[in-house]
C-alpha cells in the first residue's frame, strides 16, 4: 500500500515541480530509471513468488542504480558512452521482459 | 484462471500493517517515480536537436555558418548601396537647395514675387512737370549700381531688367510711363537694398537730388528697415532667345 502511494507521490512531485536535471546527472538519469524499473519488476515477481524481502529489494534497487550509473560513467570515460548505455538498456530491458513474463505466468498461468 | 495464492499474497501485502520495510520500499518507489517523471518532462522539453547525430550537427553548423557568411556579404552589399544612396540623396538635396535659392533670387530680380527688406523710399515731387523719364532712368541706374535688389515706382510699376521709361503723353502734366503704366508725380520710388549705400547713390554731387532740383523738383530720401515691394512685373515669354545647354 505504502509502496503504491510512494510511487504515486513521486510521479506527482516530478510532474508538478518540474525540476531541471543537473547537467552532470543528465547521462545517468535515464539509465538509473531503467535500472530501478528492473529492480521493481523483480520485486513484484518475488512478491508473487512469496519470497519478497524488503531488505533484498532495497539492496538490489540501490545496487542496480549504482552499477548502471557506473557503467555509463565508465563508458563515457572510455569514449563508448552511448554504445554502453544502449547495451545496459538492452540487458535491463531483457530482464524486465523476463520478469514480466514470469509475473504473467504466475498470475494467468499463460 | 488466475492464481489464487499469488493474488492472495498481493492482496495481503497491500492491506498489510505498515512496517518499516514497507516505508523504505515506498520511499524508493517514490524516488523512482520522481526520477522517471523528471526524465520524461526533460525529454519533452528538449529541443529538436537533442537526438541528432554528431555528424549531422556538424553539417548543420557548417551550413549555418555558410548561410551566415552569405548573409553578412549581402548585408555589406546593402550597406554599401545604402551609403551610396544616402550620399546621392544628400547631393541631390544640396543641389535642390541651391537651385531653390537661385530660383528665389531670380524671381525677385525678375519681379515675379513681392519683396520685403530694408531700403530707401525716395519721393520726387515735380510741381512743374519738368522731371522726365531720363532723370528717373538715371536714378534707377545709379540705384542698381548701388546694389538695389527690388525697385518699384508709385507702388504700381515694378522696375526690372526689361522695364522701359517714357515721358507722359502731355509733357506738362508731370506724369511718366513705366512699362506702359502711367504714373504721376510725386514719384515714390521704393528700393530694397543696403539703405546707406542707396541713400548715398541719390545724394552724390550731380546725382538724382542735384539733377531733380536743377529741373525744379524736390527729392526726399527716407531710409527704412522694412520696405515692402508688392507690385509685380508682367511675366514675359521669350520668343527668340533660348538657353544654350
Amino acid at each position: 500500500m505504502i509502496a503504491v502511494l510512494g510511487l504515486l507521490v513521486g510521479v506527482l512531485l516530478g510532474l508538478f515541480l518540474e525540476p531541471s536535471v543537473p547537467l552532470a546527472l543528465q547521462p545517468y538519469l535515464p539509465i538509473a530509471v531503467v535500472a530501478a524499473l528492473d529492480a521493481t519488476f523483480g520485486a513484484l515477481r518475488a512478491l508473487l513468488d512469496g519470497i519478497f524481502d524488503d531488505r533484498v529489494f532495497v539492496i538490489s534497487f540501490v545496487s542496480n542504480v549504482l552499477v548502471a550509473a557506473l557503467i555509463v560513467y565508465l563508458g563515457d570515460q572510455l569514449g563508448v558512452g552511448s554504445q554502453l548505455s544502449t547495451g545496459v538498456v538492452v540487458v535491463l530491458g531483457i530482464r524486465i521482459f523476463s520478469n514480466v513474463a514470469a509475473i504473467r505466468r504466475k498470475l494467468l498461468h499463460a | 484462471m488466475l492464481d489464487q495464492t499469488a493474488l492472495q499474497r498481493v492482496a495481503r501485502s497491500v492491506v498489510a500493517r505498515p512496517s518499516r520495510g514497507q516505508a523504505v520500499v515506498g520511499v524508493l518507489l517514490a524516488v523512482l517515480g520522481f526520477a522517471a517523471a523528471v526524465q520524461v518532462s526533460e525529454v519533452d522539453s528538449d529541443d529538436a536537436y537533442s537526438g541528432t547525430r554528431r555528424e549531422d550537427l556538424v553539417q548543420l553548423l557548417q551550413s549555418l555558418s555558410v548561410a551566415q557568411d552569405r548573409a553578412a556579404g549581402r548585408l555589406a552589399d546593402l550597406e554599401e548601396t545604402r551609403d551610396a544612396l544616402q550620399l546621392s540623396t544628400q547631393q541631390r538635396q544640396a543641389a535642390l537647395l541651391e537651385s531653390q535659392e537661385r530660383l528665389d533670387s531670380l524671381r525677385l530680380l525678375s519681379g515675379q514675387v513681392a519683396a520685403v527688406g530694408p531700403g530707401v523710399r525716395i519721393t520726387i515731387d515735380d510741381p512743374d512737370g519738368t522731371v522726365g523719364a531720363a532723370t528717373l532712368l538715371n536714378a534707377v541706374e545709379e540705384l542698381r549700381d548701388s546694389g538695389a535688389e527690388a525697385i518699384e515706382v508709385n507702388e504700381a510699376a515694378r522696375v526690372v531688367a526689361q522695364t522701359w521709361f517714357g515721358d507722359g503723353p502731355d509733357p506738362a502734366d508731370a506724369s511718366l510711363v513705366v512699362d506702359s503704366r502711367t504714373v504721376s508725380a510725386p514719384y515714390v520710388v521704393e528700393v530694397i537694398g543696403d539703405p546707406a549705400t542707396l541713400a548715398e547713390a541719390t545724394a552724390f554731387p550731380g546725382g538724382l537730388t542735384d539733377e531733380a532740383e536743377a529741373l525744379g523738383g524736390t527729392v526726399s530720401v527716407v531710409t527704412s528697415d522694412e520696405l515692402r515691394v508688392e507690385s509685380l512685373a508682367p511675366a514675359r515669354a521669350t520668343s527668340f532667345a533660348e538657353p544654350v545647354t
